[in-house]
């Protein structure tokens, strides 16, 4: 049976308390929440803490809650599954919950979190391994080791951004509240995530973030699909979200947002500049489908599922179909799954 | 042409004893195992614990190809909780599963041959420690060259991987013709050839091995483990720690799965061993799921050129067949597998002429072996989608075109193989009948297809592993005055219900219930031998031998309530807890009163059965792999939905009909078929076990690609088609009450009917699996290019396969020999073993 | 922290009061132990199986307040004060929950290593929804995998269960899940 290392463990009920713990020595310390990303990682030694914070005892981040603004706050320990049975966010945010609803499996949706979904770390299958087969290739330089092994002549990691919830809170304009012994900072999830599979947060190793705050629904007509091999447990090789604020028949605003084909979440802003202005007809449609691929760092490579070269060419096909959900046009794409 | 044999020897079908209805035989009965395994009390092997008990790890190689330099254990003496250590020198005795290939160490001694190659084994008094330690173990290695495919095999002779074997890196070699099939193909009025490629998958059960060793002397030891088969793994026990057989018990778990995975002996189960006897203590190793990936032994990757004689109505007047094996480190069952991918392809189809040549090469990755249906998978797909383009190419429906090729019932094929019972054609009939497939084959819109494919598989295999005359399964019957049955039986419950089927039979015969049957088994102690649970052997095998148990037992019993009852033994009926007059069933008592007058007059009640399969016509080298006292036979047709423009596809339903014979337990079979309409559905659209060799020039890892759950890909829920499944019940007079195997035969078809189904919605083909989506699309976009629409390997490696063994078929007036041993420089004997003496020496 | 915390060697031990099947287990174990190595090897309910012990599988599962979990990915220090169901703690007395019957009678449960996971998730599921559609149970149990039965018998077994459940004993699962489909032409050759 694979287990966990040994840590010193702490359960505080305040998210002061928390971030006090965390400030004491952040290099060596992790905050969990669900755990569902952070044991498994622990347990194949890829990450590792001496101590370790658990989020779940703390009242004040868990829960679901409307604002003045009527924007929807989401503790961040609330788990996917309370949120994916939510009124108001079902209500507010439909395809938010298909996109919430399609991570892992039910029963792993019962303790992963909103926040742990937003800070989960990149993948790559060279790195989630366990500890022997990666002493095998000698490690990668994500986990103690010196090459990148995808991409043996870059500087760089180029491991996966796989958060499901993240292109369509992006797309939908979501902000996070960061919290420290510092005090409080919020910025927009867009600016959370870093071109980087090494260091892909922006914010510091001594933050916690307590929440997620989607803006009111004004008018956004949204579409969201997902790319996996099987129908259930898999994590997505592409995701694809898009929200669209149109006038009649032209795009005032519109977002198009790609997820697990790159180190971070991808605007496709080449295709968003394309649509605005313009009405959503197939013509369009297809024409900021086929820039899609150009989107800052949409880069499949060969550490996921799939082959690299077909995933880069789906991104065309499925930012074309979920465009065409979006203006109401008839879409035949197929997913390889029957459930879920 | 196939040598009819005399049709009067078939027997009838055999109803009860008196002709009388069943009593249990063909009903759905709860498995007798069931309730134990709803509750959470079957205790599978990793479920042990015993006072004093220790936990093991082994330290397993890093690099794929070495030779060992140094092992410094120092570091991990230090660990808290250590309390030993074994090296491969304490074990010095090679070991494996073939008395050919007895390549194994339980720890490597001077090279270590792929990446999870086990070194160290590490003693501590908690898992956790063990596995610490185990990290802290230092191995100096000094890398070799590493061999990744079959064609670096045949370019690569040197260095070896080991130092036995045809030639070079390539283990096995062989060539077998049958019958002048050059004459055939000049019959022909077209000649086809395919390419095709089967890529290496896994078993995956859900259940990691799991061994647990006690000693009770110096030199005694008992062995719990998750093992299909109990029998070799004593056998090797014997050989590796050098004590007596008979003071080695094994017991065989109940298995949490094996499909295969959990049939050859392997290295923790015998480290286990030698560190209780070490010890002095229980101890526990149970594996992590990456290194059930190392143990693997699973479908070996096949690269294969089929070539074919065809008349324009659709007749198979020759084959050519060639088939390269990928077989990883080791021998394992191997050199069987070997055969195995050319000797089941002439017992569907009429197949006059018949030449297969084939070769398996060793290569630094987990060993390959056999899993659910053997090494027949890979030809299988390659027949059944090579005669879907034949079909397609003479404007012939697929499905017609087979009905028209059926192997006669009790017929000899050109390779020598006797079928028996062939219900292929009924499961044809039912399937098309099924699907709407003359409507709707060729006819569906874009996108949509339906594909067809048969199969057939062994109820067990016609030889043992090693060379004997005993029985391969055996079956001991203990009466008493309690009206309970104690059955003692070998077999092992490997998941696909081996125990409810002997005891059903068992349960038949004396017409009791089987609650009133206790069960002991899988104890190399207590039990008569059985092989194991593989080829499919139990139902026919271990069925017959509980059969002549029961039989014997029913005898004994009806010659003691003859006398009481005054009629004739022979006219009583055993059913419902009762032995009666058949015709006046108030005269009669209970069966514990039967068993009473039994007791009293014979004094303590005990029978045995056994079971030798019948010996097959051929007499080559060779002829050894491939017979069964009973072929099954099934047929699938597959609905697919395809996304020309990503190559996404989808399978929407699934019609399955299979030949079991006659059902044991129709709920039971059932389950069986969906299981491999599952298993072969993950064959063909995801399942691979596949390697990644990094940059040669930074490094010289070559690695598993994937050894976990997530990324090796077993379909989920969400991922099952609809199946619509048909029992054809062609009773085989081979088989108890007319059983025919059904685990494995259902996997077969699955393959095939999902890449012909592919072509029918969208027009290319792929000839290789898993389908990938990217693969249909290349095809697409090589069509639109105006190039082949077809996806799939190029080329068959060049191999000179000498002179083949010529051994003329049944037609041409054969005897079953080979007739140029000599030239073909073949040896005697059936080609997996040596000679007699492994039946007493443990193999060498 | 804890105050029953304590240090013993490197590892921080700590004392909870599990309540598993409505039994409460005072128990002390490392901090860093998860809920599938305390039920196994602490409390000996061997009942829960493991099979990658990384949230692969769902083979693990157990339900917590209700809910499935992954007992491999679960803290045992953070389950007290919660109710812990096992496949143990699904019989009443010696009698079989429904589900169970239906797996035994139907075959769900062939090698049985997936089964307790798959048990566990079929209660939470019925105790919410009585009558689920073929849909929402392949939904609710997407997480777990089994690799013997093809999942059919344990969706049918799920469904007869769910109806001897709501008390419509007149409910049989279809004769085709049993004996296979009637060959075609020859009607229904099981009546
Ligand atoms: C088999 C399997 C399949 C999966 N499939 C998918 C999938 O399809 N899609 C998908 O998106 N995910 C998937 N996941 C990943 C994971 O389950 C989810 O992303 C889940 O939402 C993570 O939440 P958690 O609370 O369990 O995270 P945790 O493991 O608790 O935390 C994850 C990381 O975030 C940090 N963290 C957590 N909460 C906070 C916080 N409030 N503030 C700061 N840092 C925090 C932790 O330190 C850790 O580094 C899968 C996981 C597994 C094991
Ligand atoms: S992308 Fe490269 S550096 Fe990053 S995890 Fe993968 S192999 Fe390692
Ligand atoms: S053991 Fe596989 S999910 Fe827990
Ligand atoms: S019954 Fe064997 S894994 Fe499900």
């Amino acid at each position: 049976m694979l287990r966990l290392p040994a840590f010193q463990f702490h359960a505080p009920e305040t998210a002061a308390d928390a971030a006090r713990i965390l400030a004491e020595d952040p290099a060596n310390t992790r905050v969990v929440a669900g755990g569902t990303d952070l044991w498994p990682n622990m347990k194949r030694r890829h990450q590792g803490a001496k101590t370790i914070v658990s989020l779940r005892s703390i009242p004040e981040m868990s829960g679901i809650c409307v604002d003045d603004e009527g924007g929807v706050i989401i503790g961040a320990t609330t788990t996917l599954d309370q949120i994916t049975r939510n009124e108001t966010v079902q209500e507010k945010y439909p395809t938010l919950v298909k996109a919430i609803a399609s991570i892992s499996s039910p029963v792993l949706r019962n303790t992963g979190t909103i926040g742990g979904n937003l800070c989960l770390d990149t993948r790559c299958t060279y790195y989630n391994q366990n500890e022997e087969w990666r002493r095998s290739i000698s490690y990668c330089m994500k986990a103690e080791g010196e090459v990148c092994w995808v991409a043996p002549s870059s500087p760089r990691c180029w491991a996966v951004s796989s958060g499901d919830s993240v292109p369509m809170l992006c797309a939908l304009g979501a902000e996070i509240t960061l919290h420290s012994t510092e005090g409080e900072r919020i910025v927009p999830l867009a600016e959370l995530f870093n071109d980087d599979g090494m260091h892909y947060l922006t914010k510091r190793p001594d933050e916690i973030l307590t929440r997620v705050r989607i803006p009111a629904p004004s008018g956004e007509r949204t579409g969201w699909w997902k790319l996996r091999r099987r129908g259930s447990i898999d994590y997505g090789v592409l995701s694809v979200a898009v929200a669209g604020w149109c006038s009649g028949e032209t795009t005032d605003r519109i977002e198009i947002w790609l997820g697990s084909v790159g180190s971070t979440p991808v605007r496709c802003s080449e295709s968003i500049d394309h649509l605005i202005g313009k009405p959503l007809t197939a013509e369009t449609i297809a024409e900021a489908a086929a820039l899609a691929r150009k989107g800052d760092g949409a880069n499949p490579l060969g550490n996921t599922d799939f082959a690299p070269q077909w995933r880069g060419k789906m991104i065309e096909k499925y930012v074309d179909a979920v465009l065409r959900e979006v203006a109401g046009l008839p879409v035949e794409r197929l997913v390889p799954h029957h459930g879920s | 042409m196939h040598e009819p044999l005399d049709p009067s020897k078939k027997q009838d079908q055999r109803k009860s004893p008196t002709g009388r209805d069943f009593n249990l035989v063909g009903k759905p009965f709860r498995r007798v195992d069931g309730r134990a395994k709803v509750t959470g009390q079957t205790r599978f092997a990793d479920d042990l614990s015993f006072p004093r008990m220790v936990h093991m790890k082994l330290v397993r190689s890093t690099v794929p190809h070495a030779r060992i330099v140094d092992i410094d254990l120092s570091e991990a003496e230090k660990m808290p909780g250590v309390l030993g250590f074994l090296t491969g020198e304490s074990m010095p005795n090679p070991f494996g599963i073939l008395p050919v290939s007895q390549d194994e160490h339980a720890l490597c001694v001077d090279k270590v041959r792929f990446v999870g190659d086990p070194v160290v084994a590490v003693a501590a008094l908690t898992e956790e420690q063990a596995y610490e330690a185990s990290l802290a173990v230092k191995v100096e290695y000094e890398s070799l060259e590493t061999i990744a495919t079959v064609e670096e095999a045949v370019a690569t002779p040197e260095p070896r991987i080991h130092d036995y074997g045809d030639e070079g890196n390539l283990h096995k070699k062989l060539s077998m013709q049958f019958g002048d099939t050059d004459a055939g193909f000049e019959e022909a009025d077209e000649i086809f050839e395919d390419v095709m490629y089967f890529e290496g998958n896994t078993h995956l059960p859900m259940e990691q091995h799991a061994t647990v060793a006690l000693t009770e002397e110096v030199d005694r030891v008992t062995v719990y483990s998750s093992t299909q088969t109990p029998h070799y793994l004593h056998r090797s026990l014997t050989k590796v720690l050098e004590l007596p057989a008979s003071r080695i018990r094994v017991i065989a778990c109940p298995n949490g799965g094996g499909f295969g995975g959990k049939s050859d002996p392997f290295n923790h189960e015998v480290c286990a061993a030698k560190m209780a006897l070490k010890l002095g203590r229980p101890v526990k190793i149970s594996l992590s799921r990456e290194e059930v990936f190392y143990c693997h032994r699973g479908r070996h990757p096949v690269l294969m050129k089929i070539r074919t004689g065809v008349k324009k109505d659709g007749t198979l007047t020759s084959q050519h067949l060639q088939t390269a094996l990928d077989g990883g480190a080791y021998g394992s069952y191997g050199v069987a597998s070997t055969y195995y991918t050319g000797a089941l392809q002439t017992v569907t189809y009429n197949l006059p002429k018949y030449r297969f040549d084939s070769i398996r090469a060793f290569t630094n990755k987990a060993p390959c072996g056999p899993k659910r249906g053997h090494g027949t998978p890979q030809p299988r797909f390659a027949f059944e989608v090579h005669l879907d383009k034949i079909a397609h190419s003479l404007g012939l429906d697929p499905a017609e075109m087979r009905m028209q090729q059926l192997v006669p019932a009790d017929s000899v094929t050109s390779n020598w193989l006797k079928v028996g019972s062939m219900g292929l054609g009924k499961c044809i009939e039912a399937v098309v009948e099924g699907s709407g497939w003359k409507e709707r084959h060729g006819k569906l819109p874009e996108g949509h297809g339906l594909g067809l494919a048969c199969g057939s598989y062994l109820s067990g295999a016609g030889l043992p592993i090693y060379w004997n005359h005993m029985p391969q399964s055996g079956v001991q019957l203990q009466l008493d005055r309690s009206g309970g049955v104690a059955l003692f039986c070998g077999e092992t419950e490997i998941g696909q219900g081996s125990d409810s089927v002997v005891a059903a039979i068992t349960a038949e015969v004396l017409g009791i219930d089987l609650k009133d049957i206790r069960l002991c088994v899988a104890d190399t102690d207590l039990t008569p031998v059985d092989l194991g649970s593989y080829s499919s052997r139990v139902t026919l095998m271990a069925g017959n031998a509980a059969l002549q148990a029961a039989e014997r037992a029913r005898d004994l019993v009806a010659k003691g309530a003859a006398k009481k009852l005054e009629v004739p033994a022979n006219e009583l009926v055993f059913a419902e807890g009762r032995v009666f007059h058949g015709e006046n069933p108030e005269v009669g008592m209970t069966w514990q009163e039967a068993v009473i007058e039994a007791e009293s007059r014979f004094g303590t009640l005990g029978t045995t059965g056994s079971y030798i399969p019948p010996r097959s016509p051929g007499r080559y080298r060779g002829a050894g792999v491939g017979p069964s006292p009973a072929y099954s036979y099934s047929a699938a047709v597959v609905e697919t939905r395809v996304d020309p423009e990503t190559g996404v596809y989808r399978v929407e339903h699934v019609w399955m009909a299979h030949d079991v014979g006659q059902c044991i337990n129709p709920a039971m079979v059932m389950g069986q078929i969906e299981g491999s309409v599952y298993m072969g559905l993950g064959e063909a659209m995801m399942e691979e076990q596949v390697y990644r060799r990094l940059p040669k020039k930074r490094s010289n890892a070559l690695v598993h690609k994937h050894p976990s759950m997530l990324e090796y890909k077993s379909p989920t829920f969400a991922d099952m088609p609809g199946v619509t499944s048909y029992i054809i019940e062609d009773p085989d007079p081979n088989g108890p009450f007319g059983a025919k195997e059904v685990g494995q035969g259902p996997l077969l078809p699955m393959m095939p009917a999902v890449a012909n189904s592919i072509f029918d919605a969208v027009g290319v083909r792929v000839d290789q699996v898993p389908i990938a989506p990217h693969m249909i699309r290349q095809a697409i976009e090589a069509r639109d290019k105006g190039k082949e629409a077809r996806f799939g390997p190029k080329k068959f490696p060049e191999v000179d396969f000498g002179t083949p063994l010529r051994v003329p078929t049944p037609e041409e007036g054969g005897d079953g020999k080979a007739i140029n041993i000599e030239e073909a420089g073949v040896r005697e004997g059936t080609g997996t073993m040596t000679e007699r003496k492994d039946a007493v020496k443990g193999g060498e | 922290m804890d105050s029953q915390d304590q240090k013993a060697g490197e590892h921080q031990q700590v004392f909870r009061l599990l309540n598993v099947n409505g039994e409460p287990h005072q128990t002390g174990f490392s901090v860093h132990h998860s809920l599938l190595e305390v039920l196994r090897e602490q409390l000996n309910l061997t009942g829960t199986k493991h099979g990658c012990e990384l949230g692969e599988c769902g083979t693990c599962t157990v339900l917590i307040d209700g809910q499935p979990v992954l007992s491999c990915l679960e803290l045992a220090a953070e389950c007290e004060g919660r109710e812990i169901t096992t496949v143990e703690g699904m019989m009443d007395g010696n009698d079989l929950h429904p589900l169970q019957e239906a797996f035994a009678d139907l075959g769900a449960a062939q090698c049985g290593y997936c089964t307790p996971g798959i048990l566990v998730t079929a209660k939470a599921l019925l105790e919410e929804n009585p009558e689920p559609t073929r849909d929402e149970i392949v939904s609710a149990l997407a997480g777990n995998l089994c690799r013997c039965t093809g999942y059919h018998k344990i969706l049918e077994g799920i469904e007869w269960a769910a109806a001897k459940m709501r008390g419509d004993n007149d409910y049989t699962p279809p004769k085709e899940a049993i004996y296979g489909d009637p060959l075609p032409g020859e009607g229904d050759s099981h009546a």
